[in-house]
């Protein structure tokens, strides 16, 4: 009786899921962001760029296509990135990333405006696939540190880390 | 939309997965890994497996005997971030998380100091930020003191200390009065990085010229122009000389040169020179009726 419940609701939780591609997304008061007083249309900007990253990554790791990064990470974050796509490749690994709720805080913002960084704890599932077969589908809870610079059009993720909570 | 439907459906194949297994002590793993430390993890059971270690940071997959210690060598996994550990052996599969932290040992600095070149005496005039970075490039989020320290050759050393938060630290520091070069230097244990500013005069704060008579013209210069800090304006600023007279007006822009400004006007009798650099104006002389 149990199982045939579990299959149903993870059903149900799989189509929930799939209908709704955006996270929900909590966007905490900022007080203080250090030395430059940070624009609400700045804050805003930062946030768009951010979650769009974390979509790029998504699409990259499941397509194993590092390029996929460009538009959204730069330096460090991008190098990271993808080389674990390459590595991902050469194993015959695909993962997906599926974010569903970010709580995001903003709190430095470097004085000549260069840099800006957030703290996020995030909820996302992380699904792995062997040469296309399930291995593991996996709920995570973490808190991302991402530093964010300044490009010609948009902010880039230029550091992206999780630590322990 | 394809790889969408897979997923969905391998996530119905795994949600059938019997619970227990995910439940099972038959994955024993350290909750923190410093990063690029040598570790390992524990299995127990009978046979062969796969062991992926999955992160955004890195992947790593091994075969691995059950029953086993499975070793990992120092440099194996060196990004910092959050890990999961997926055991497939047969038909079933144990989940777990870990999370690999950036070495305490701070490596390399990216220091940023702003702007590279600036008027004297200006009060928080300059900005340092600093990064705090391990030997692979993560982040250092413990706390960490970062030393400031801003040094040029005619002005007195100004010394700050500030802890990371997140892994950053910032600090402001005024200018010398003193016009040169000066070395901003951040510093976190042996990690070192400097940065130059060069620190120029000021705007004006002395602007004053002489004319004198040479034949059927006026020789007029200036003394040496200097801003509020005593330092002279650097050589090439433009000094802008005014003669009205009569309802006409005759304009000269010069150089400095060695801090000083001379220029040839003609003389007209009763007229009135001035002078001014940038918006700042100097002293205005009335010539005599008889030149």
């Amino acid at each position: 009786m149990t199982k045939p419940l579990f299959i149903i609701c993870s059903l149900f939780a799989a189509i929930i899921a799939l209908g709704s591609d955006h996270p929900t997304v909590r966007v905490a008061p900022t007080r203080s962001v250090g030395p430059r007083p940070l624009e609400k249309q700045t804050e805003t900007g930062v946030t768009r760029d951010y979650l769009q990253a974390w979509r790029s990554m998504s699409d990259a790791f499941e397509q194993n296509r590092a390029d996929l990064l460009d538009p959204d990470f730069i330096g460090t974050a991008k190098e990271k990135l993808a080389d674990t796509i390459r590595e991902q490749a050469k194993l015959g690994i695909r993962t997906r990333y599926r974010d569903s709720a970010h709580d995001i805080q903003l709190v430095f913002y470097s004085p000549e405006g260069l840099s800006i960084q957030l703290v996020d704890t995030v909820e996302y599932n992380v699904e792995v696939m062997d040469h296309d077969k399930a291995q593991s589908a996996q709920h995570v809870r973490a808190r991302y540190v991402a530093v964010l610079t300044p490009t010609e059009i948009r902010w880039k993720v230029r550091v992206f880390q999780a630590e322990p909570e | 939309m394809k790889s969408g439907l897979t997923f969905f459906l391998s996530g119905l194949v795994l949600a059938a997965m019997p619970l227990a297994l995910a439940q099972t002590d038959a994955l024993r793993l350290p909750k923190t890994v410093e990063a690029g430390s040598a570790f390992s993890i524990q299995t127990s059971g009978s046979g062969t497996a796969v062991l992926y270690i999955v992160g955004p940071g890195q992947v790593v997959q091994r075969k691995v005997q059950l029953g086993e210690t499975t070793s990992f060598a120092a440099g194996d996994l060196h990004n910092a971030g959050h890990y999961l550990a997926v055991l497939v052996g047969g038909s079933s599969t144990e989940n777990d998380a870990f999370d690999v932290t950036a070495a305490h040992q701070p490596v390399t600095l990216s220091f940023l100091a702003k702007p590279s070149r600036l008027s004297v005496d200006l009060h928080d005039g300059i900005s340092g930020v600093v990064y705090v970075f391990d030997a692979f490039q993560n982040l250092v989020l413990v706390p960490t003191p970062v030393s400031f320290q801003l040094s040029g050759v005619a002005s007195a050393v100004q010394m700050r200390t500030a802890l990371t938060r997140n892994g950053v630290a910032w600090t402001k520091m005024n200018s010398a009065p003193k016009e040169g070069s000066t070395q901003f230097v951040a510093r976190v244990g042996d990690a070192v990085s400097t940065r130059v500013i060069q620190q120029v005069p000021g705007n004006p704060c002395h602007l004053r010229m002489s004319v004198r008579p040479a034949g059927e013209r006026l020789a007029v210069e200036t003394e040496p122009v200097r801003d509020c800090s005593g330092n002279a304006l650097p050589d090439g600023t433009i000094v802008t000389f005014t003669e009205t007279y009569n309802g006409g007006e005759s304009t000269i822009d010069v150089p400095l040169k060695r801090g000083i400004a001379r220029a040839d006007m003609p003389a007209h009798s009763g007229a009135r020179v001035s002078v001014a650099t940038g918006v700042f104006i100097g002293n205005e002389i009335r010539l005599g009726k008889g030149r």
